[in-house]
């Protein structure tokens, strides 16, 4: 088994539409949640990851120069992240295809964690 | 997780941060609203849902709502009532703590119900209004439930939110309009609970929720004693008789059940109870709202255990009360099914042929159902085939076509 890392990326319109109506983002709630159990029911998961603020800081630079955040234009925002366990990079890759992000505009990176 | 979570808190959060933020400020509490919902999927998809999730909910919200008002404090006006309460960072916790507070949460709610149903709105703007910020639906799912476009439905919220705004504050429940307001709204309620029951819809998961919703907000009325009067136990009554019913409403095999058709012993017993003891406690004023009137008439239902059992006499004089104080044509078409069953085939047919205005019936499919139905019962298959038929024509979902569909092939 090797390890993965997702990175869920998504634009901020994309990721407040998904919760846009009461009615959607119980639907967006409930298939992050089956999807979450999925994963764990075939035994993938490794780490849930962490809620991650939008708000915070990235540094710059030789001259360390310091923008702060909420990002909302960003094309591709990370949204979060979880580690999993696969075969191989191709059932790591099947995993991620049921993420609910998917179903929005947004995207799973799947990057293996060197041995 | 509650199927209705989401919807339910919304209506919520969204009168607790209106008593601070202003009816003016709608957009900003229904952004603050989304914001916890997106807080709530990043953390609960991670660390599961937590162990009560509207509180988990409230508590997020009022955090946004303490860091809007930090920052907005100068460049926004919000609730006038409280405006001074806003300008110190000492008073505006407690400020907030206080409007997310149950009994403030259900007084908002029932101020927000009382403006919804201003009196410069019309009747189905009133109810889109209430719907969507109340119930927590949106435009789609209302369009949904009332068979309208999307577009016309975000029109008339629109329109409803800008009479909202210009009130500045929500409707004042010690307003000495509040007997005539209360009068509209229980009205409201009346048609949101009817849209449910018989609306055409096919989508029957909203309209059962369209009649909770309907009860819900009945109910809180109920808990404010000044709104708690006898016509508001009657119309609480006449939900819960006929809300009774809904279990035996649709027959094993997903298809609707004429009243005379259902296998009673699935009525349920407590709603019946309940609705029963509601109207005994509407009686206590002089005045005969048509809610109790319809609420008799499903409390005789309800105390037959067959059809033949039924008081029919009692029914009928029921619904010649009913077209004294509240006559339509589809009170008319009912009372009219009523005689042919307390007289025969013939007085019904004839109550029918009766109804003054019964070209407004032309596109309700259960008046020329009722005529087919009678004629049947006098043996006149091919009338009733031709009824059935003509009744078809304009049923309005397939429940109602598969209905029809059987009641012609029984001819």
């Amino acid at each position: 088994m090797r390890e993965f890392v997702l990175l869920f990326r998504a634009t901020e319109a994309a990721h407040r539409e998904a919760m846009g109506t009461p009615a959607r983002a119980q639907q967006s709630m409930q298939a992050w949640l089956a999807w979450m159990r999925e994963l764990e029911a075939k035994g993938h998961v490794k780490n849930r990851g962490q809620p991650l603020e939008r708000a915070g800081s990235v540094v710059r630079g030789k001259a360390k120069v310091v923008t702060d955040g909420p990002y909302v234009e960003a094309k591709d925002l990370v949204l979060g992240f979880c580690v999993i366990e696969a075969r191989d990079l191709a059932q790591a890759v099947e995993a991620a295809s049921g993420c609910p992000i998917l179903e929005g505009e947004g995207s799973v990176e799947i990057r293996p964690v060197m041995e | 997780m509650n199927e209705r979570l989401f919807r339910r808190e919304s209506g919520r959060i969204v009168a607790a941060l209106t008593r601070i933020f202003g009816p003016h400020n709608l957009a900003l509490a229904e952004d603050v609203v989304q914001d916890a919902f997106c807080r709530a999927l990043e953390v609960w998809k991670v660390r599961g849902i937590p162990d009560n999730p509207s509180a988990w909910l409230m508590a997020t919200a009022k955090n946004r709502a303490l860091d809007i008002m930090r920052r907005d404090r100068t460049a926004r006006t919000f609730a006038p009532e409280i405006g001074r309460l806003l300008e110190s960072d000492a008073t505006l916790a407690p400020v907030i703590d206080e409007a997310f507070a149950p009994q403030a949460i259900r007084d908002e709610q029932l101020r927000m119900m009382f403006s919804c149903c201003h009196p410069l709105l019309p009747e189905e703007a009133q109810l889109a209004l209430i719907l969507n910020i109340l119930c927590g639906f949106g435009a789609s799912e209302i369009a949904g439930a009332f068979l309208t476009g999307r577009a016309a439905i975000e029109k008339r919220i629109a329109r409803g939110k800008k009479v909202l705004a210009r009130g500045k504050r929500l409707f004042d429940l010690g307003d000495a309009e509040f007997a005539a307001r209360l009068a509209t709204v229980a009205r409201a309620l009346y048609l949101l609970f009817n849209e449910g029951y018989h609306g055409a819809s096919a989508e029957s998961a909203v309209r059962v929720e369209l009649c909770e919703e309907a009860m819900r907000l009945t109910a809180l009325l109920r808990e404010h004693p000044p709104a708690a009067t006898p016509a508001t136990s009657a119309l609480a009554a006449l939900m819960c008789l006929h809300v009774a019913r809904l279990p035996a409403r649709i027959d094993a095999a997903g298809d609707l059940s004429a009243l005379v058709d259902q296998d009673r012993s699935r009525w349920d017993g407590r709603l019946v109870a309940e609705g029963l003891a509601l109207l005994e406690s509407s009686a206590a004023g002089q005045e005969v709202t048509p809610y109790h009137v319809e609420a008799a008439i499903a409390a005789v239902h309800a105390g037959a255990r067959t059809v033949e059992d039924t008081d029919w006499p009692a029914i009928v004089s029921l619904y010649d009360r009913l077209m004294d104080v509240a006559p339509s044509p589809v009170v008319a078409l009912n009372r009219a099914i009523a005689i042919g069953q307390r007289d025969g085939p013939d007085g019904g047919l004839a109550a029918l042929h009766g109804i003054a205005d019964r070209d407004r019936l032309s596109h309700y499919p259960f008046y020329p159902a009722a005529l087919g139905e009678l004629e049947l019962r006098r043996g006149n298959r091919e009338a009733a085939r031709r009824h059935f038929r003509a009744a078809m024509d304009v049923a309005r979902n397939g429940a109602e076509r598969r209905f029809l569909e059987k009641r012609l092939q029984g001819c």
